[in-house]
C-alpha cells in the first residue's frame, strides 16, 4: 500500500524538478562527457575515484526532494511561526530602514551577491570602489585613518583588536582589560579567545580603571572601552582614560556605533592621540537584523599598525595605463602566505553588508544621516525627560539612543512593565543593575513619538511626552566638531536616479555569475538558486532581533533544528553547531572543542597540532589560535599526507598530540587512499582528526567525514549548501562533531546553545562563543535550508557525482596542452585539478598572472592562482556548469596554450604579445594610437564567440607593487574625479 | 646577475661582506628575484645581539612574506634606513645600495661556516 502510494506521489509530482535546474549538464551531455573521460558510466567513474573504503552506498536519510514552489511554502509555513515585534533591544543591533533602491539593487541582485573576493583586480572594480566608499565612511566617523573592509561580527572584530594590541606588544602581555559595560556578548566573545592564549580578562568598570590604577598592573597591554556603552552612557572621562592608559603604554581599542559617532567626538580625536583601534557593527546602516547576522563589523586604526590589522584592506594603485584602479592591499599580512605567523586567521570580509552600509551612505550623505541621528537623539531626548518627570530612575549620564531604567515611577514594577510591553509587541532589554533587574530601551530610525508615547503608556500610564526646551545636542568634549564624508561620493548620488545609475555602473565593472563560470578551485561557486535566495529578505526572517525572546524565533528555531539535521545526516556527526560565522571560525570552533575535550580528560599538555604542508594557510593560523603548537607533516611526490612521516611524528609526539588537520579530499583535488589510515593513526596516539570542510562538495552523498574518522569537520555552507559568496562574505562555518565532543561546542551568554544541550546536571566544560551571535549568521540559513530541500538525497548526490564528472571531463579535454599537476591512483581528480604553468616561464616568459590576465579577455575569471601549488591553476567546475560553458573555458585555455607556443615558437614577440599586455580595456582598444605588434582583434575577440558576450574588464592591469608601497585606503581626491 | 664572489652566503639565500669585524648583511640575487617586488622590510633594533641563525627581521613582497635570519654571532650597529622609503632598492641592487644591516662581530671565526660563492652557486642549482 506504502509502495502504490509513494508511486503515485512520484507520478502526480510536478515534472519540473529543481534537480535539473542546479545541475548544468543535460543527461545526453552526461553521457558524451563520460565518454571523453573513457569511463564506462557514471558510476564506473565515481568507483575509479571515491576509495571503496570510504564508500557510503546507502542513500542518505533526507526528506523527499521538493519543487521551487513548494519549498517557498514550506519556508512560509516555518517563517509565519516568527513574530516580528518591535525589538528596542539594542546590545548592538538596532532597527533600521534599507533603502528599497540598495534592497532590491545589491542585497537582491545576483550582480552584486555572486562574485568572489576580489582577488582578480581588473574585473572586480565596482566592488572595490564601494568597498572603498565603505572604508571612507569607517574612517571619517571614527576618526582614525585606515580602515579594513569589514569583519565577522562586533564580537569577533572586538577580539581582533585584542590579538592586534597584543602583536603590537609582542605578544609578551598577559592582561586585557575589559569596560564592564562592554555589550556582553562581546565581553564572551574575547573571553573565548583570550584563554587559550593564556590572556587574563580583566573586567573593570571605567571608574574603577581610574581610580584602581588597572593600567598600572604589569602584564596589561591593552584595554577595550565601550562608547556609547551597553547602558547608552557616552562618558565624559573617555579622553582622560585613553591618555592614562597610554601613558601606561597600554593600546586603547573602543568599541563604538556609526548613527551615534555622526553627532559624538570620535573615539580617533578623544584625548591626547585618539584611541589605537576602533571597532563596531555597521549593521544599522541599512543591514536588517537578520536574528544576528550577517552584518559587517568595522575596524579602522592609525596608520603604523597597517601590518598587523587583520582582514582585507582594499588599496589604491595605478593601472598598466597610469590610470587609478583598486586592489586587496598588503596580502602578506594574511594568513594565506604568513600561516601559523600570521596575526589571525581571518580569510572572509563581510563584503556584500559592507557594500550595503557604505551604499547607505552614499544615499543619505552626512546631512541625511546627522538628521537621522539627530532624530533618534530627540526622541531618546523626550523619552528619557518624559520618564524621569514620571519619577522614573535611569542609568544617568549623556546618550544618543539607549535609556537603561532602574527604577520604575508611580509604583509600577519593572517585570510587569516588561511583560506589558511584550503584550503590545513591544521587545524591552532585560538586564541586571546591581543585582536588580532593570530595562533597557534602545531606540532607532523605525521609531517616532507615537512609539514614544507608548512607551510612555506603559512606564507612567499616561501619554503626556515632555517638549525638549533646552538643546538636546553632546555637550562639551562629547559634541562633535569634525566633518565627515565630505568626499563627492556622498554627495553626488542621492536622487534615486542617481544612486540607482551609480550602483549600475559600478555592477557592470565586476564579472559575476551571471555572466561566466568562475572556476576557482576550492571555492565552489556553484549556484545560488534564485529560489534558495527569495526567503532572506522576508520580514520573518530579516526582521528579527538576535535577543528577542524565543517564542518570536519559533519559525527560526524549526529551521535551525532540521537543518542542523540533516547537516548531521550528510557529515555522519551526531551534532551540530551553527554559530562560527565563516570557515576560519568553524576551524577555529572546532579546535578549541578539541582543545576542552582534552582539558576536560586533564590532558592539558596535547597541544601539538599536525598539519599536511599542502593545508590551507587558516589551518595553521587557526591552530596557534587555539593554543595549539604547529608541526608540519610531510607530502609524499604525489601530493598525499606521506603515512610514514605522520606515523613518525604522531609516535614522536604521542604524549602531547591533540589534533590532526586534514583537508578531504586533498587540497590538491585528490581522495586520497590513506586517509583512513591517517586518521587511525592520530587516534592510536591519543589526538583528535579535525577535517576541513572546503572540499565537502565532493562528499556529500558518497561517502562522509564521520564514517572516514574526522571527529570534527567544518561546512562551508558558501561553498557546499549554496550561500553566495557575496563578493567576499558573508560566509557560513557552522561544524559538526562525534557524540563525544558535543558537549564541548560553541554556547552563547544570551541562550542556552552547543555545549549546554548535550550535558545533564553537570559543570558545563563547553567552550565560549566564538560569534556575537547565537547562531551565526542565522537569515542566510534559508539558502542551505532550501537547497537541500529541493535537492533530496539523490539530487545532492547526483550534484557530487556531476562536480566529479565536470571536473575529469574538463582535465580529459586539458590533459594534452598543460600537464595535469596530481592526481589519484587511476589518473583521475577529484572534483577540482591543478594545471602545470610553471614550464613557461622558462620557455616564453609568461607567469600564471599573465593566463590569469588573459583569460580576462576571453571572458572568464581566473581560476585559483598559485594555490596550492606556486605557478599553477586550480580549477573547479562545479557541478552547475553546463557542457557548453565547461567547453568555452576549455576553448579559451586551449586557445592561450596556443598563444603561448606562438611566443615559444617566436610567432609572437616575447614581450610584445597579447599575454603581456592582458586586460585589453575599451580605452585601449579603441584608441587612436595602436602600437602593439599583435593586432586588435587578437587582442580583444580571440575566438569568435566571444564577441557576443564580452566582458570588458574596466581597468588595465593593476600594479600591486605600487599599491603596496603607497598605501591609500579612502577615496581618492577630488581632482582624480574631475580628470 | 652573478653573485659576487668576494662575498660569502648562506643557506637561507643572504650574503654577507665582512670587512674587519663589521659584517653586512643583504639578501641575494636569487632571493630578490623568488619573492618579487618587495615592498616592505622590517628591520631590527641598533645595538640589538644576534646569534647565529636569530630572525632579524622581514622582508615582504607583494606576494611573500620571508624572515630576514642573521648569518652570524654579533650585535647590530647600522640598518640601511632607506629601505623605510625605497624598499624596492632590494630588487634594483640587492648586493648593493639594497644591503640591509650591518653587523659587528667579536671573533672572525663568526663567519667561517658561511659558504663562498662556488658553494652558493652550486646550493641554488642543486635547490631548483
Amino acid at each position: 500500500m506504502n509502495t502504490e502510494h509513494h508511486t503515485y506521489n512520484k507520478l502526480s509530482a510536478h515534472p519540473d524538478r529543481f534537480e535539473q535546474r542546479h545541475i548544468g549538464p543535460r543527461t545526453l551531455d552526461i553521457e558524451a562527457m563520460i565518454a571523453q573521460t573513457k569511463a564506462s558510466s557514471l558510476s564506473a567513474l565515481i568507483d575509479e575515484i571515491v576509495p571503496e573504503a570510504i564508500r557510503r552506498r546507502r542513500a542518505l536519510n533526507l526528506p523527499e526532494a521538493k519543487s521551487e514552489f513548494e519549498v517557498l511554502e514550506q519556508l512560509k509555513g516555518i517563517a509565519s511561526q516568527n513574530k516580528v515585534y518591535k525589538s528596542l533591544i539594542g546590545q548592538g543591533y538596532f532597527s533600521c530602514y534599507t533603502p528599497p533602491v540598495i534592497q532590491r539593487n545589491i542585497l537582491e541582485n545576483p550582480g552584486w551577491y555572486t562574485q568572489y573576493t576580489p582577488y582578480q583586480a581588473e574585473i572586480s572594480q565596482g566592488r572595490l570602489e564601494a568597498l572603498v566608499n565603505y572604508q571612507t565612511v569607517i574612517t571619517n566617523l571614527t576618526g582614525l585613518p585606515l580602515a579594513n573592509s569589514s569583519l565577522l561580527d562586533e564580537g569577533t572584530a572586538a577580539a581582533e583588536a585584542m590579538g592586534m594590541c597584543w602583536s603590537l606588544g609582542r605578544q609578551k602581555g598577559t592582561r586585557f582589560i575589559v569596560d564592564s559595560a562592554c555589550h556582553p556578548q562581546t565581553i564572551a566573545v574575547l573571553q573565548t579567545r583570550a584563554e587559550p592564549l593564556d590572556i587574563e580578562i580583566v573586567l573593570s568598570s571605567r571608574e574603577d580603571m581610574l581610580a584602581q590604577a588597572e593600567f598600572a598592573q604589569a602584564g596589561s597591554f591593552g584595554v577595550i572601552l565601550q562608547y556609547p556603552d551597553t547602558h547608552g552612557i557616552t562618558d565624559e572621562n573617555m579622553g582622560e582614560l585613553i591618555d592614562q592608559a597610554h601613558a601606561h603604554k597600554l593600546k586603547v581599542v573602543v568599541a563604538s556605533d556609526l548613527l551615534a559617532l555622526t553627532l559624538l567626538t570620535p573615539p580617533g580625536e578623544l584625548g591626547e592621540t585618539g584611541a589605537d583601534i576602533v571597532v563596531g557593527s555597521s549593521q544599522r546602516f541599512g543591514v536588517p537584523f537578520g536574528a544576528g547576522g550577517p552584518h559587517a563589523a568595522f575596524m579602522s586604526t592609525h596608520e603604523a599598525n597597517k601590518r598587523v590589522m587583520p582582514g582585507r584592506i582594499i588599496g589604491l594603485s595605478v593601472d598598466s595605463n597610469g590610470e587609478k584602479a583598486y586592489r586587496l592591499a598588503l596580502q602578506t599580512r594574511e594568513q594565506h602566505i604568513r600561516r601559523d605567523k600570521a596575526t589571525s586567521n581571518i580569510c572572509t570580509a563581510q563584503v556584500l553588508l559592507a557594500v550595503m552600509a557604505g551604499m547607505y551612505a552614499v544615499y543619505h550623505g552626512a546631512d541625511g544621516l546627522k538628521a537621522i541621528a539627530s532624530r533618534v537623539k530627540r526622541l531618546t531626548a523626550t523619552l528619557e525627560q518624559t520618564l524621569v518627570q514620571g519619577g522614573t530612575q535611569v542609568i544617568e549620564g549623556q546618550r544618543f539612543d539607549t535609556l537603561v531604567v532602574t527604577q520604575a515611577g508611580n509604583g509600577q514594577n519593572l517585570a510587569e512593565i516588561y511583560e506589558a510591553a511584550l503584550e503590545a509587541e513591544i521587545n524591552l532589554r532585560k538586564l541586571q543593575v546591581n543585582g536588580q533587574l532593570a530595562l533597557g530601551i534602545s531606540l532607532d530610525e523605525t521609531c517616532g513619538f507615537d512609539l514614544v508615547t507608548k512607551l510612555s503608556q506603559l512606564f507612567l500610564g499616561q501619554s503626556n511626552l515632555v517638549t525638549l526646551s533646552d538643546s538636546f545636542d553632546f555637550e562639551g568634549v562629547l559634541k562633535r566638531q569634525s566633518t565627515y564624508l565630505d568626499h563627492p561620493s556622498f554627495k553626488l548620488y542621492q536622487c534615486e536616479h542617481e544612486l540607482l545609475r551609480y550602483m549600475h555602473r559600478l555592477q557592470a565593472k565586476d564579472l559575476s555569475l551571471t555572466h561566466s563560470m568562475i572556476p576557482l578551485g576550492s571555492c565552489t561557486m556553484k549556484l545560488n538558486a534564485t529560489a534558495e535566495m527569495i526567503a532572506v529578505t522576508w520580514p520573518e526572517f530579516a526582521h528579527i532581533h538576535p535577543f528577542a525572546p524565543l517564542s518570536q524565533r519559533q519559525g527560526y528555531a524549526e529551521l535551525y533544528s532540521l537543518l542542523e539535521g540533516w547537516l548531521e545526516e550528510i557529515t555522519g556527526f551526531s551534532a551540530v553547531s551553527l554559530q562560527p560565522n565563516a570557515g576560519s571560525q568553524g576551524e577555529y570552533a572546532g579546535l578549541l572543542v578539541i582543545r576542552a575535550y582534552h582539558l576536560s580528560r586533564g590532558d592539558a599538555h596535547r597541544k601539538v597540532c599536525l598539519i599536511p604542508t599542502s593545508a590551507h594557510g587558516t589551518n595553521p593560523a587557526s591552530a596557534v589560535m587555539a593554543g595549539f603548537k604547529v608541526v608540519p607533516v610531510k607530502c609524499d611526490e604525489r601530493g598525499d599526507i606521506d603515512l610514514i612521516d605522520l606515523e613518525e611524528k604522531s609516535i614522536k609526539h604521542a604524549d602531547n598530540l591533540g589534533a590532526l588537520m586534514i583537508t578531504y579530499p586533498s587540497t590538491h583535488g585528490v581522495f586520497e587512499e590513506g586517509v583512513v589510515q591517517a586518521c587511525a593513526i592520530v587516534h592510536a596516539h591519543g589526538g583528535q582528526v579535525y577535517m576541513d570542510g572546503a572540499n565537502m562538495n565532493a562528499q556529500v552523498g558518497l561517502c562522509r567525514p564521520g564514517d572516514i574518522g574526522a571527529d570534527v569537520c567544518h561546512l562551508n555552507l558558501h561553498k557546499t549548501f549554496c550561500i553566495p559568496h557575496g563578493g567576499g562574505g558573508p560566509g557560513m562555518g557552522p561544524i559538526g562533531v562525534v557524540a563525544h565532543l558535543a558537549p564541548f561546542l560553541p554556547t552563547h551568554p544570551e541562550e542556552a546553545v552547543g555545549g549546554d544541550m548535550h550535558i545533564e546536571g553537570e559543570q558545563s566544560q563547553a567552550i565560549g562563543p566564538v560569534s556575537a551571535a547565537p547562531f551565526g549568521s542565522p537569515s542566510i540559513l534559508p539558502i542551505s535550508f532550501a537547497y537541500i530541500s529541493m535537492m533530496g538525497a539523490d539530487g545532492l548526490k547526483k550534484a557530487t557525482e556531476i562536480a566529479i564528472l565536470n571536473a575529469n571531463y574538463m582535465a580529459s579535454k586539458l590533459s594534452g596542452h598543460y600537464d595535469i599537476l596530481y592526481t589519484g591512483n587511476n589518473g583521475r581528480v577529484a572534483h577540482e585539478f591543478i594545471l602545470d604553468c610553471r614550464g613557461f616561464k622558462a620557455s616564453a616568459d609568461i607567469s600564471v598572472d599573465d593566463i590569469a590576465k588573459r583569460l580576462m579577455d576571453y571572458g572568464f575569471h581566473a581560476p585559483t592562482m598559485s594555490w596550492p601549488v606556486i605557478g599553477t591553476l586550480m580549477v573547479e567546475p562545479t557541478e552547475s556548469e553546463s557542457k557548453e560553458e565547461l567547453d568555452r573555458f576549455c576553448e579559451a585555455m586551449i586557445a592561450i596554450r596556443e598563444e603561448i607556443n606562438a611566443i615559444e615558437s617566436g610567432k609572437l614577440d616575447r614581450e610584445d604579445n597579447p599575454m603581456r599586455y592582458a586586460p585589453h580595456t575599451v580605452e585601449i582598444m579603441t584608441a587612436d594610437e595602436w602600437t602593439h605588434s599583435y593586432t586588435r582583434s587578437q587582442a580583444a575577440y580571440p575566438l569568435k564567440w566571444i564577441k557576443s558576450r564580452k566582458f570588458w574588464p574596466s581597468v588595465g592591469r593593476v600594479d600591486n607593487a605600487y599599491g603596496d608601497r603607497n598605501l591609500v585606503c579612502t577615496c581618492p581626491p577630488m581632482e582624480d574625479y574631475e580628470a | 646577475m652573478s653573485n659576487p664572489s668576494d662575498l660569502l652566503y648562506t643557506e637561507d639565500h643572504e650574503w654577507a661582506l665582512v670587512e674587519g669585524d663589521t659584517v653586512t648583511v643583504g639578501i641575494t640575487n636569487h632571493a630578490q628575484d623568488s619573492l618579487g617586488d618587495v615592498v616592505f622590510v622590517e628591520l631590527p633594533e641598533i645595538d640589538q645581539e644576534l646569534g647565529n641563525g636569530d630572525a632579524l627581521g622581514v622582508v615582504e613582497s607583494v606576494k611573500a612574506v620571508s624572515d630576514l635570519y642573521s648569518p652570524c654571532d654579533g650585535v647590530v650597529i647600522e640598518v640601511n634606513e632607506r629601505l623605510n622609503d625605497e624598499p624596492e632598492l632590494i630588487n634594483s641592487d640587492p648586493y648593493g645600495d639594497g644591503w640591509i644591516i650591518k653587523v659587528k662581530i667579536s671573533d672572525p671565526a663568526a663567519v667561517s661556516h658561511l659558504m663562498d660563492s662556488e658553494a652558493y652557486d652550486q646550493f641554488v642549482q642543486a635547490e631548483s
